[in-house]
């Protein structure tokens, strides 16, 4: 009895270690696939076109609803300590360091990573992946390489376009609406904020984001039970891994860059 | 053919799209325009008491901001702070006798160091350390001393 429960703990632990070697085996595959993508922009073309000019809208639209928010209640906030002009200072600082980054990767996972997955995913239950090897061409270099490599290219970009949106959307409730000082706005943002420890380092957050997002639903999806029920497993977990990945490293490279 | 051109196009637009947003956090939002980080000169001025004077804190004479506090040392042999000055290469004819002081700016806003020019002819340069400087008010110690004027006066 005792044995038979030690031995299932020792087989779900090995399973979970094996599915670690294979995810880095594929990031290992998928990243020697580069000097073969390198002739062929198109295939990459196609998948920043996919993942990453398709969520522009998502992308848009939420940056710029979450910088009004951050208008209204950071307004509320500063205004109790006569500090309103401060806002363009907590509206630019949180979004570029911590919410452009994240809450994007967030969204590209739901929208893009998801899709990723189930593409991939049905790709291998329909047998296209073993098709594709039979006419020798390596399926991780052909279908996943570009897939990776468009990920981790389009995500910084639409990390820095929420960001400006919701920069924007910040100031368009602050000075348009709440009446805070233009000048003071801009001026007090650009006095407290740094290129190089600000928004670059929110833009390394967003590259690193970009491929662990798109590495998890690359490895979701090609190692996914080839069956319905498989694939839609593999789906509801691609998100879910990457948000919790997100979220977790997130913190991680916070205690990093600005622990001082 | 269509097709491909007009993904082409747009995947064209969205790589612009991002880098004008880039470029829009950097030029706008953050103060790349007038950063130079690591250029310009150093100069050294010691404090009896810097306060709570931060790395990156402005440096400013007459209200316009010259340079950045590069980093904060302790001399362990004077028990003075030591304050590195990073001034930008344009304001190059800093007066030899010129005062810092550290200022705060507004009631509670953060701490800078404010260069008065002196009168000499010479110009700092680059390692030189500034004479004449002047510590951070602390707020604790001005009300212990009003205090303490207060209570002499009462005895008197």
């Amino acid at each position: 009895m005792v044995m038979e429960a030690l031995a299932r703990l020792g087989r779900s632990g090995l399973a979970a270690l094996a599915g670690v070697g294979r995810a880095h085996m594929l990031l290992a595959a998928a990243i020697a696939g580069l000097p073969e993508l390198l002739p062929r922009p198109r295939l990459l073309l196609a998948q920043i076109y996919n993942i990453g000019v398709l969520s522009v809208l998502i992308i848009a639209v939420s940056g710029l609803f979450v910088g009004m928010v951050l208008g209204l209640q950071g307004y509320y906030v500063l205004n109790q300590f006569g500090a309103a002009e401060s806002l363009g200072v907590m509206v630019a600082a949180s979004l570029v360091r911590e919410l452009g980054p994240v809450v994007t990767a967030l969204l590209v996972a739901g929208r893009a990573g998801s899709a990723l997955t189930a593409e991939i995913g049905l790709m291998k239950a329909t047998e296209q992946l073993s098709a594709l090897e039979m006419m020798a061409v390596n399926p991780v270099r052909r279908v996943l390489t570009p897939r990776f490599f468009g990920g981790c290219l389009a995500m910084p970009l639409l990390a820095a376009m929420f960001s400006a949106l919701g920069v924007l959307g910040g100031w368009f409730v602050g000075v348009g609406l709440l009446g805070v000082d233009d000048g003071a706005f801009w001026s007090q943002m650009q006095a407290k904020l740094d290129f190089r420890g600000d928004v670059v380092n929110g833009v390394i957050k967003s590259l690193v984001f970009g491929v662990v997002v798109t590495w998890i639903a690359l490895f979701q999806g090609y190692d996914a039970t080839p069956t319905a029920a498989g694939v839609s497993r593999a789906t509801t977990r691609s998100v879910v891994h990457a948000a919790l990945a997100v979220l977790g490293l997130d913190f991680i490279l916070t205690a990093l860059m600005f622990g001082d | 053919m269509g097709t491909t051109r007009t993904m082409e196009i747009l995947v064209g637009a969205f790589m612009a799209l991002g880098f004008v947003a880039l470029f829009f956090l950097a030029m706008r939002v953050s103060n790349l325009s007038a950063a130079g980080a690591g250029d310009g000169y150093a100069l050294i001025a010691r404090f009896d008491n810097v306060g709570s004077l931060k790395v990156r804190a402005p440096v400013s004479m007459a209200g316009v901001r010259l340079g950045r506090v590069e980093s904060i040392g302790f001399d362990a042999q004077t028990y003075q702070a030591v304050v590195t000055l990073r001034i930008e290469p344009a304001y190059d004819q800093i007066p030899t006798d010129t005062f810092a002081n550290i200022y705060t700016a507004g009631l509670l806003g953060e701490q800078y160091v404010a260069l008065d020019p002196g009168g000499s002819p010479d110009y700092l340069t680059n390692g030189d350390q500034i004479e004449h400087t002047q510590s951070a008010l602390v707020l604790e110690r001005m009300i212990g001393q009003f205090l303490f004027n207060q209570a002499q006066e009462g005895a008197q």
